[in-house]
Formats: structure tokens, C-alpha cells, sequence
């Protein structure tokens, strides 16, 4: 016999779609089949499944090996490191649930700890636009029910949110928009002919890395200033049309992500492209919104807020919050060497960040909790697996609209597998010990 | 659990009417007990100092989303001011919007033991619970928006009172909510589309409905239930010159509505931060109405007020009134962020510094005080600045030093630079009424205790209430400067909360008993309603049904208010 | 004047946070005073005299006293931040902070300092022979009231980001700068007096940029008014006059909006 889990949580990206359905075994011990959910989704879910699953805390050997160690040898280890470094960077907490991140912020509080997230590398210049500019924003129902006008900026979710069109901003019928698609007008920004961009009513191929100089044209286009005769490689009659047909929409919505986020000028072409929404709003409704990447990295940038007053790179080091990009962000401070212990959980930076930066990791010392073998644990000392949230246990996750939704638990992890939450409270427990607090 | 007895301080609380007599106060298991009722307490020496209930915050925005944005985007307000924990304290950073554990700690430090957070987006309730969880001391609760809320809007176009109320106890269960909050009602929809509705008979665009259609059903369905709380009022057109006949027309919709609650409160209508909503005039000719607006408040007792007055100070605005902070930013073109909720509410956020070299700011002090100077009945009128609004909530010693010290505020008006002018737009000059610290402990605990229907945990000193209790260095009867007010509310002596001593000689000595409040009413059964609601989310919603709830887990030590509204 | 001279004589294992090697923090103390002002290594308190020799004595007040920093500071961090008067000389490369929300006095690096020097600075001069790294008087994150008076002056090439949010104030770059220049900048004055790349005067509103060589790209907002003859930090020539940004609220006077100013130097 098998049951089905409705209403489940995707514990994948940002999109955070909360339809899935999974059939598990009567016993709850296995995860049968996805439905609902996109290739990436489901693949999350059954990865899970994996006979060759690591399930026991692992410790490099000097020739390089593994040893299988205790979770009591793991929280030891972290402990310790975590409590004799001067300046550890506690680095990810994006593919992590809010209660795990809220104990994670106490341990960085307990030791000095520079707390880090995926933001960094991602949507971390978009809050750095938001503190500058603001944000008009709105949750992904109001685009729903009302966008007639649809803007990808640098951003691809036919591949990278591949349910974020169908469930929220091109396809589906609102309360407003009866009509679906036919009643929206698609842009797409983008030098590449993406998928997305095939999808488009109009499609922008900027030149690459002149983003900042169209996002202002059409902030001069909206005025009924004169333009020079290209931007970016675009002719302005083009410019001055989508400048129009943002203006006659009833609600504008911008979506942007990567595209713009990394690329030159980062943070400002996201504050400029807030400039924008901002101009729209006096002509007509217009918001933006960043495509987060992590499942609950936005998650993780509203617990920080809350209890240190920062979305990311918080430096905690002198006993109080720091917060300056540029400085308190990890790959600055790895390149700098400015930390001398790496704590990773919930994202993989052995794989995003930049080799430099990965070859500081390996020379730290260095513990990474995350459920898979990753790029990341080849570089660490300690690798300690763990439950899959969202799929092993459940807990709060944040929207990229910042709707806070709680995952659920589908199946059981393997047997003495630790979650996220509570290895963290061990350590915490453990620094506590060794600081004699 | 440990006895206290707080002996030989200056009592003053409006529940037993104590008017600043020596007396003690004993507290066992948590509450306020007679003293023959203690066997071997610790005794706290009150000789010489003030005591008061627990102070009640019936309006402030401290948790949810809106308050993060306005710390996430505000690194500035941290600058400087981050401290770091020692001992039992964590860190704490930020000025008009500080951490949760800061929020916790300086309410405390004031005195304060509950604090209401004032708009809750249902979407985002779960964040708000999550954040109160994280504030430490305080007992709180969250008041869900309601105002624009789809479900209301389409039941109060044919006046079905039954259905709204149904709907606001499902919605009250599925949010763990307190109250029934109103801002801007038909004003937010209409910024759905960048619109707003400008006094209480402006139709809201597509619904077909007026902002006073959607007010008195509010009320009613309200009183339907017997909710513990009154409706509680942000009304249309805030902080526009000449607003002040929308406030009052917005008033006049409660009148005829007798109150129905089991719970002690006598209003029907609870209308928040009246210091924006009080304003005669046009453009630069901007007025104090506060007269016409406390003579009807005055002759009205189904009406409670909080203040919201304006501090001077550097803050962060922020509300449910999407409308008005987009105004505010084209005004002084600070950073804006908006959120807009589908199907429910919005809202924005706006950094604000208030100048005392700024005659319109100075013009909104002063109609804060005079709200509070005109009150005939400080049982219904109640110290706030809409924190962070009109300024952070640190701020309310120097408020109470201005409501009881004419020298404090002439020392405050001849620092303006616009005095002159200040003077002839407001009355407040005028005024030579200086509160006692009897009407303070009315305005700061008894009053909001008993329009919250909390007057059974709350405000007061009576045996049987809950053993909130704080001790002030302030000698009553030996002369004090006006400053000394303040320095003194603002750093209690002693704080218990729940018969917990959480302050001790001015440190905070334990991180309390916080818990969170809700409202579980229990209404008929309601098929069409429950069929409306699996309807929304299967179409417009964009997180499922059974998806949307806030389970139990997220709030700490819950406290649910039992309501049967059976029949 | 009183002179203080700090060498520094061992270097710290991460960064040295040294926000006491200000006037103020000196004035009126005796070196051996002055040993043991704070400073932080990651979460640990050292002394400053576990970093530094100290001689000499400071003046009475922050005005009187001058501070000679000798050895290699790369790995120091807020050297001179929030100083209200007095002097400090920093003989070698300073790191982030240098002069970070200064109101008054006189730094002078004799070599080049990393990341946001000149931090919300009020008032005072920041002389760096050598090169600057990024946001050289730059607003704090989120604050839209950056650098609102002082000079600051580079002998050598800048980072991106100047002047950000700047309302007051000159800074003065000798040799290039990177991306980025006076963004959001409700007032002062940047002279460049070599190379600019791009993203000059985005989303400026008002204040003065004057550049010497050449422009990479200009923004889409800055439009081409006229030349002009410009007598520019002792260099007279002429320049082409551009205004901007053209997409940002402006206010007007007599009903004329007033534009940032951009002037390039026409090559004769």
C-alpha cells in the first residue's frame, strides 16, 4: 500500500511551489513518485532515495581518506573550531529551514562569527539596491491577478524557476486577468535568445554589461527626453516603445535575476531598475521583484533581520552586528584572509565560488553539513549529512516574495540521520560548554 | 514560583484607584495576590519610588514583515548603535527599528510587559509569529488587516454581516490573530491599482463598495462575534491636510452600536494614531483640528483613541496604507518599499526625520499633545506613536515628561525654528494642563488593558491580575526637573512580568515568560463561507488552503481568549 | 602641536581594528597611556602597545596632537575614523576605513589605502599619494547622506564607487578611476584628471563632475549642452559641458530644472 502527501512543500528554489503531491510507502520509510512538481523538484525528492546516501558524519584522514565518525565526534569538532577561531565565517543557510538558521545566529553570536549567506554570490547586490532605493514589490498573487505587463530582466525561468511562468507571471488566469497569457505583454531583457525570451512579445538583446545605461534610457524615455540614437546596442525607437508599453499597462511587474545581479555595475543596475518601477508608479501600478535562487535563502535574510538587523554578510566578530558588503562578505574576506575557520551549511560554495576562494576553504579548517556529497565537502575537514528539509523534516521556508511557508516532512530519514536544527542545538549546547556560558 | 512583596512605593493604579499612596504589592505564581497571602517573599524596598501595573502597548508595529523590511533596509539605523550582549542578554542594534531582542529588552526597561502588534498581513502571519517568538519579555498578540480583504469587500457590498463574521473567525483561527484591524479600508485595494480612496464615501475601484460600508460592517460583525478587542481604526486619508472631517465621519459610523463583549471594554470602535488624522486646513496652510476632534471623542464613550505623537526624531514609517507611503516618498524622496498582499492588504515603508525646524512637523507635536491634554477621560485615550510612525517607541517617557510639564513643552516650542507660526496654526501654547501620574497609569495600562478586553490579565494592580509590576526611581513628592521624568520611565528600577522579576536594579535579570495572545471565536457553522474560502485559493490564492494556516509550533507559550459566538 | 609616533612592530594574524589611532582618542594622554587603548583581532582585545611602539606624548586637545604611523598598515583597519581635528601621517599602505565619517584634521597616507576611505565624511582632508580602493567617499549602505564636506585627494588611480550619495565636498583623483562615479549625488564636486570607464553621474541629481581624459561610455541620461571655459583645481582649459541625469527628479529654480554637470576636457 502506498499514501499520498498533498499540498507539499518544493524544497528547491524560490518559487517555493506548495502543490506537490508525493506518493510514499505505507511505512513512510520511502519516497515512491513527485507529481506537480518540475524536473529539478522531483529530481530533489528522489535524490533523497539514493541507496549510496551518506548517512554517518565523516572525517578526512592526512592521506586524504574518510573516516566514519559519531555525531558526538562532529558537534565536538565543529565546537571546538567554531569556539578557538578568532573570526569564523559561517557561511549558507539557504537550503535550510528558518528554525535551523534562528539556532545557527546564536552559535555565530556565541563565537564571534561573520554569518554569510547565498545572497552573496546571488541577490546580495539586490539588498544592497533595496537599502539604497527601496522596493516596490508584491507578492507573486498580486502579478496573478493583475500584471498586464510582464518584464524578465537578466533572468531565464524557463530553466532556472521553471514553474515561476505557469503558476505566477505569464500563463495563469487571476481574479484581473481572465485571459491568461493573451492578456499580458511579455519583455524580455536578455543579450541570449533564451527559452524564456522565445516566449516574449518583445525581446531586448542589450549588449552585455550595458544594462545600467537602458535601464536609465528608458528612465529618460519616460520623461520625453531625447535619447542617443542606440543604448546598449538598441535603436531608441525600440526603447521608447517598451518605455510606452510599460506605461499603458494597468500593473507592471519586473523580474530580474542573475543576468544583472553579477554582471558590471551589479547592485546599481538593480537600483536603477527599482528607479524605474519607481517612475512607473506615476504613471500607472508598477512593482519588481528578485528571482531568489535557494528555496529559503530569503528565509534566512529575514531571521538575520529580525534578530540582527542585516539580511547578510553580518559580522558578529567584536560581539555586536557589522554589516558592509565589500568587507563582511565571504569571498572579500576569504580573499583578504580575514577568517580563520569555515563553517558551510546549506549551500555549496565549492561549486559557485570562485577557485580562489574554494582553495582558502581547503587550507582552513573547515566543516560542511549538507545532506549530498558536494564540490564543497571534498574540500572540507569534517562532513556532516543530514536530513533533507522539506522532505526528511519539515519547517518554515520564505517565498522570493517573502511569504513564509512551512515545508512538510514526506518521508523518514535513514535511521540515526540528524536534522539541520538539531545538530546545530548541539553545538550550540557545545560552544556553550567550552565558552563556559 | 518565587513571592514578591513591593513595599512602601507610590502606588498609582486606576484599577483600585491607589492616586500615589503608599502601599505594597504582592505577587505569587504570577499574579497579584493580597499580601497576607505570601509566606515568605522577597521583599523589593519601593520607599520612595513609583509603582505602576505592567505598561500595555495597544498599538506598535514590531513584528512582521513591513518592521523587517524597514530593518533590512535600513543598515543606517544600525550605524553605530549595535550593542553586544553580556550575560543573559543577547546583542541587540537599530534605533527607530530595532531587533526583536531589543524590542524586548527596551519595552521592558520602560516598564511595559504586553505589547500589540498593530497590522498583521494574513499571508504573513507566520512571519509575524515568528518574530514575536523571537521578542523576549512580552506578552504580545497581532491584529490581522482586514479593511481590504477580498472576502470582506464582497460580503459587505450586501451588508451580510453573519458571513464576515464567520470569515473573521476562520481567519482569526488561521493566523492566530487578535483583533480586526482596519487601515485605509477600500484605500489599499485601491493601490492595487495605484488608486486610493480619499474619505469614507469614495467607492473602492471594482468592488463597488465605500470605505463606510466596509467600516460599520467591520463594527458590526465585530459585535456579532463579542470579539475581546474593538474594531480597531487606521481611517482613510492619513496625514493629509484637512482630513480631520473624514476622521470624524468615519467616528459618526459607530454611532448607535452598543458593545457586546464579555470582556469589560465599552468601545466599538478603537480609532489609532488620531495625531495623523486630525488636521484642518490645505497644503501649506495645514491646522490642529485636535479640539473638534476630542469634542467628539469626549461626548462619545464608544470610542477609544491612542495618539500617536510625534517625537522630533529621525524614524521609519511604515503601514498598511500603501497609499500614503508612496505619497510620503514623493515628498521627501526617500527610499520606498511597498508590499502588496494578494486578495488582503498591502503595505509601505518610508525612512521620515521630523525637523523641530520643520513648521509642519512642529505642527504635528503639537496635535499629539493637545489629543492628550484635551482627553477628558484618559481611560479612553492612550499614549502611542504608532512606533515607528510618528517616532520609536523609546520615546514615550518624553512624551509623558511633555503631557505633564508645561515647562518641558515651552522649553520644546522655543526650540522650533518656526515658532510663531507653530503657535497660530495649533493650540498647545495655550494649554497649561499637566497630567498626573494617576492619568499616565490610566492612558499607559488601565485604559488599553480595558480596550483590549484584557482587563482580566492586565492594567492593573488588583488581586487576581497577572503579576506585572514595575518600580520607577520617581519620588512624586519631592520636586523634579521635567527631564527627570523621563530619564526615569525610561529605565524601571524593577520589572516583574508574570511574577518574574525581569528587571533587577536596572539589568535585565531574565529573558521572561513571553506569551502570545490569541482570539479563538467560535462561530456558527457557515457552508457558504468555508465554500468561498476553498474557492479564493483554488483560484486566486497562490499558496494552497491547507498550506496556509500558522500551526500552534510558531507561537510561544500560546494564551488563546475563548469566544462563543454560537447561535 | 604634540606628535605621537606608532611603529608597528608585529603584525596581526587576521585584521588589526584600530579605530583608537585617532586625535581624539590620543589627546591628553602620555604614551604609556596610549598603550593601552583598545584594539581587536577578530573577536579579541589586544592593547594597541601589543601592535604598536609608542613615543612620544599627545597634545591636550585632538587639535594638538599629531600622529606619525610608521611600518607596514595594510593589515589596519579605521586608522583616523571619526577624527574631529589634529593630524595623523601614515607612512605606508593604510587598509579599509581610512578617515571613515571624519569630521575635521588632516590625514595624509604616504601610500595607497584599500575600501571606503572617506566614509560619510563631514568634514576635514584626506590627502593618499598612492592609489584608492573602491567606494572612496562613499555613503555608509543605505545612507543617502554621503560624503557632505572635506577634500580628498588621490594622487594615484580610484576604485569604483566614488563619491556615492556625496552632497558636499571635493574629492580630487590624479590618475583614473573605475565604474561608477557619483551616483546618487545630490551635491559636491569629483575632478578626474585621468580616464573615467562608465556609469558616470547615474542617477545623479545635482553636484559636478569634471574629467580630463577620456570617457569610456557616457550615460544615456547626460546630454551634450555646450563648451565651456572651466578653471578647474588650478587648471584652466575648456570642457564639454554635459547635463544629467536626465531620468532623475530634479528640483527647479525660476521654474528651470538644475541638472548635474558633467564637463569634459576638449583635447586641443
Amino acid at each position: 500500500m502506498t499514501r499520498t502527501v498533498t499540498d507539499v512543500i518544493c524544497p528547491f528554489c524560490g518559487t517555493l511551489c506548495d502543490d506537490l503531491e508525493v506518493v510514499v510507502s505505507d511505512d513512510g520509510k520511502d519516497l515512491l513518485e513527485v507529481y506537480n512538481a518540475c524536473a529539478i523538484g522531483a529530481e530533489k525528492f528522489l535524490h533523497s532515495q539514493a541507496k549510496d546516501r551518506i548517512t554517518r558524519p565523516r572525517m578526512r584522514q592526512e592521506d586524504g581518506s574518510w573516516k566514519e565518525i559519531s555525531y558526538d565526534e562532529a558537534v565536538n569538532y565543529t565546537a571546538r573550531m567554531l569556539a578557538d577561531a578568532k573570526k569564523p565565517l559561517m557561511y549558507g543557510w539557504s537550503s535550510t529551514n528558518c528554525e535551523a538558521q534562528s539556532v545557527g545566529a546564536e552559535i555565530g553570536e556565541a563565537v564571534g562569527a561573520v554569518m554569510d549567506n547565498t545572497a552573496t554570490v546571488c541577490h546580495g547586490t539586490s539588498l544592497i539596491a533595496v537599502q539604497d532605493i527601496g522596493i516596490p514589490s508584491c507578492t507573486l498573487g498580486e502579478v496573478k491577478n493583475r500584471a498586464d505587463r510582464v518584464l524578465f530582466w537578466g533572468c531565464n525561468p524557463a530553466h532556472a524557476h521553471p514553474r515561476h511562468m505557469s503558476r505566477y507571471s505569464i500563463f495563469p488566469r487571476g481574479f484581473f486577468t481572465g485571459k491568461g497569457h493573451t492578456g499580458r505583454k511579455v519583455i524580455v531583457v536578455d543579450p541570449r535568445p533564451t527559452d524564456t525570451a522565445s516566449l516574449a512579445d518583445i525581446h531586448l538583446q542589450v549588449e552585455q554589461g550595458h544594462d545600467y545605461e537602458l535601464l536609465d534610457a528608458l528612465r529618460v524615455a519616460f520623461r520625453g527626453e531625447k535619447l542617443p540614437d542606440f543604448v546598449g546596442g538598441i535603436p531608441k525607437a525600440k526603447i521608447y516603445e517598451v518605455a510606452e508599453t510599460l506605461k499603458s499597462g494597468r500593473f507592471a511587474i519586473i523580474f530580474f535575476g542573475m543576468g544583472v545581479t553579477q554582471s558590471i555595475g551589479k547592485n546599481h543596475n538593480i537600483d536603477i531598475a527599482i528607479a524605474v518601477t519607481r517612475d512607473l508608479n506615476e504613471y500607472t501600478k508598477a512593482a519588481i521583484m528578485p528571482m531568489r535562487g535557494h528555496y529559503n535563502v530569503t528565509g534566512s535574510g529575514q531571521v538575520w533581520g529580525w534578530q540582527f538587523g542585516f539580511p547578510f554578510a553580518v559580522d558578529l566578530s567584536r560581539g555586536f552586528a557589522r554589516y558592509n558588503p565589500g568587507e563582511t562578505t565571504s569571498n572579500d574576506l576569504l580573499r583578504r584572509d580575514e577568517v580563520d575557520a569555515v563553517f558551510v551549511l546549506g549551500s555549496d560554495p565549492g561549486a559557485h565560488f570562485p577557485f580562489s576562494s574554494v582553495k582558502k576553504i581547503y587550507d582552513l579548517p573547515s566543516v560542511v553539513i549538507d545532506p549530498h556529497e558536494t564540490p564543497t565537502s571534498e574540500v572540507c575537514k569534517v562532513h556532516v549529512p543530514v536530513a533533507f528539509v522539506g522532505v526528511e523534516i519539515g519547517g518554515c521556508a520564505y517565498r522570493m516574495d517573502n511569504v513564509p511557508i512551512e515545508t512538510r516532512k514526506v518521508v523518514d530519514a535513514p535511521e540515526g540521520m540528524m536534522t539541520d536544527e538539531e545538530f546545530l542545538t548541539r553545538v550550540l549546547a557545545r560552544v556553550k560548554e567550552l565558552k563556559g556560558v | 514560583m518565587a513571592e514578591f512583596l513591593i513595599k512602601n512605593g507610590f502606588v498609582f493604579d486606576p484599577v483600585l484607584g491607589i492616586k500615589g499612596d503608599v502601599a505594597d504589592v504582592a505577587i505569587k505564581d504570577g499574579k497579584i495576590v493580597e499580601t497576607s497571602a505570601l509566606r515568605s517573599p522577597k521583599v523589593i524596598d519601593a520607599t520612595g519610588k513609583t509603582v505602576m501595573a505592567g505598561g500595555v502597548d495597544i498599538h506598535a508595529h514590531v513584528a512582521g514583515p513591513k518592521v523587517n523590511i524597514g530593518r533590512n533596509f535600513r543598515p543606517e539605523d544600525k550605524l553605530f548603535n549595535c550593542t553586544a550582549g553580556h550575560g543573559i542578554e543577547r546583542m541587540q542594534g537599530g534605533f527607530s527599528v530595532p531587533t526583536t531582542i531589543r524590542t524586548g529588552y527596551n519595552y521592558a526597561h520602560m516598564g511595559y510587559t504586553t505589547v500589540m502588534e498593530a497590522a498583521m498581513p494574513p499571508l504573513y502571519a507566520r512571519h509575524t509569529h515568528e518574530e514575536m517568538r523571537d521578542t523576549p519579555i512580552l506578552d504580545q498578540g497581532a491584529y490581522p488587516v482586514f479593511g481590504n480583504n477580498w472576502f470582506v469587500l464582497e460580503y459587505l457590498k450586501n451588508h451580510e454581516i453573519e458571513n464576515t463574521a464567520a470569515y473573521i473567525a476562520w481567519l482569526l483561527r488561521a493566523t492566530k490573530g487578535y483583533a480586526v484591524k482596519v487601515v485605509n479600508p477600500g484605500g489599499t485595494e485601491a493601490w492595487g491599482w495605484g488608486l486610493n480612496c480619499e474619505n469614507v464615501h469614495d467607492p473602492v475601484p471594482y468592488f463597488d463598495i465605500t470605505p463606510a460600508q466596509i467600516i460599520k460592517g467591520l463594527i458590526e460583525a465585530n459585535e456579532y462575534l463579542g470579539l475581546p478587542h474593538s474594531m480597531h481604526m487606521h481611517a482613510n486619508n492619513l496625514g493629509t491636510p484637512g482630513n480631520y472631517t473624514t476622521t470624524l465621519d468615519s467616528f459618526k459610523l459607530s454611532e448607535g452600536i452598543k458593545p457586546n463583549s464579555k470582556f469589560g471594554r465599552a468601545q466599538v470602535m478603537h480609532h489609532t494614531h488620531v495625531q495623523f488624522h486630525s488636521y484642518g486646513g490645505e497644503g501649506f496652510n495645514f491646522e490642529s483640528k485636535a479640539p473638534e476632534i476630542m469634542d467628539y471623542v469626549n461626548t462619545h464613550d464608544n470610542i477609544t483613541i491612542d495618539l500617536g505623537c510625534v517625537t522630533l526624531d529621525e524614524t521609519t514609517t511604515m503601514t498598511a496604507d500603501g497609499p500614503f507611503e508612496h505619497h510620503l516618498t514623493e515628498l521627501n524622496h526617500l527610499k520606498w518599499a511597498n508590499a502588496d498582499v494578494e486578495l488582503e492588504t498591502g503595505s509601505g515603508v518610508v525612512p521620515f526625520v521630523y525637523s523641530a525646524n520643520n513648521k509642519a512637523n512642529a505642527i504635528q507635536w503639537c496635535i499629539g499633545l493637545e489629543l492628550g491634554l484635551l482627553a477628558k477621560d484618559p481611560m479612553r485615550v492612550f499614549l502611542t506613536t504608532d512606533h515607528p510612525n510618528a517616532g520609536p517607541f523609546i520615546r514615550y517617557p518624553r512624551i509623558m515628561k511633555w503631557l505633564m510639564s508645561q515647562e518641558a513643552r515651552d522649553q520644546q516650542f522655543d526650540a522650533f525654528k518656526h515658532k510663531d507660526k507653530v503657535i497660530e496654526a495649533t493650540n498647545l501654547a495655550g494649554m497649561d494642563r499637566e497630567l498626573s501620574l494617576y492619568e499616565i497609569a490610566q492612558m499607559t495600562r488601565a485604559g488599553p488593558a480595558k480596550a483590549l478586553g484584557l482587563s482580566h490579565m492586565y492594567g492593573g494592580l488588583a488581586p487576581g491580575l497577572d503579576g506585572d509590576v514595575a518600580v520607577y526611581d520617581f519620588n512624586p513628592n519631592e520636586p523634579y526637573a521635567p527631564d527627570d521624568i523621563e530619564k526615569a520611565f525610561l529605565n524601571a528600577k524593577h520589572l516583574f512580568k508574570s511574577g518574574v522579576q525581569v528587571i533587577s536594579d536596572h539589568e535585565i535579570a531574565s529573558n521572561g515568560n513571553k506569551r502570545t495572545l490569541w482570539v479563538n471565536a467560535r462561530a456558527n457553522e457557515n457552508p457558504q463561507v468555508m465554500r468561498d474560502i476553498k474557492e479564493k485559493f483554488l483560484r486566486y490564492y497562490t499558496v494552497t488552503l491547507n498550506n496556509y494556516e500558522v500551526t500552534g509550533h510558531y507561537l510561544r507559550n500560546p494564551h488563546v481568549i475563548e469566544v462563543d459566538a454560537t447561535q | 602641536m604634540e606628535t605621537v609616533t606608532l611603529t608597528i612592530k608585529s603584525q596581526p594574524g587576521l585584521f588589526l581594528e584600530a579605530d583608537s589611532i585617532t586625535p581624539d582618542a590620543f589627546a591628553g594622554k602620555k604614551a604609556e597611556e596610549i598603550v593601552d587603548l583598545p584594539v581587536y583581532v577578530g573577536r579579541e582585545q589586544f592593547r594597541l602597545g601589543d601592535f604598536f611602539e609608542v613615543s612620544g606624548r599627545a597634545g591636550a586637545t585632538p587639535a594638538e596632537t599629531k600622529i606619525v604611523v610608521n611600518g607596514d598598515l595594510s593589515r589596519v583597519k579605521y586608522i583616523g575614523m571619526k577624527m574631529t581635528a589634529g593630524e595623523i601621517v601614515a607612512n605606508s599602505n593604510a587598509d579599509m576605513y581610512v578617515g571613515a565619517w571624519m569630521q575635521g584634521g588632516k590625514i595624509t597616507v604616504n601610500g595607497n589605502v584599500d575600501a571606503f576611505a572617506g566614509t560619510g565624511m563631514k568634514g576635514g582632508e584626506i590627502a593618499i599619494k598612492g592609489n584608492a580602493g573602491n567606494y572612496l567617499g562613499a555613503a555608509y549602505r543605505g545612507d543617502w547622506r554621503g560624503m557632505a564636506g572635506g577634500k580628498i585627494s588621490v594622487g594615484g588611480n580610484a576604485g569604483s564607487d566614488l563619491g556615492t550619495f556625496m552632497n558636499g565636498g571635493e574629492i580630487v583623483v590624479g590618475g583614473d578611476v573605475d565604474v561608477h562615479v557619483a551616483t546618487h549625488a545630490e551635491g559636491g564636486k569629483i575632478v578626474i584628471k585621468g580616464n573615467a570607464k562608465s556609469r558616470l553621474g547615474g542617477q545623479m541629481v545635482e553636484g559636478e563632475i569634471y574629467v580630463f581624459g577620456n570617457i569610456d561610455t557616457m550615460m544615456p541620461g547626460f546630454a551634450y549642452r555646450q563648451d565651456v571655459d572651466v578653471d578647474v583645481d588650478g587648471i584652466k582649459g575648456r570642457f564639454a559641458l554635459y547635463e544629467g541625469d536626465l531620468g532623475e527628479r530634479h528640483r527647479k529654480r525660476k521654474g528651470q530644472a538644475i541638472y548635474a554637470r558633467l564637463y569634459q576636457r576638449i583635447n586641443a
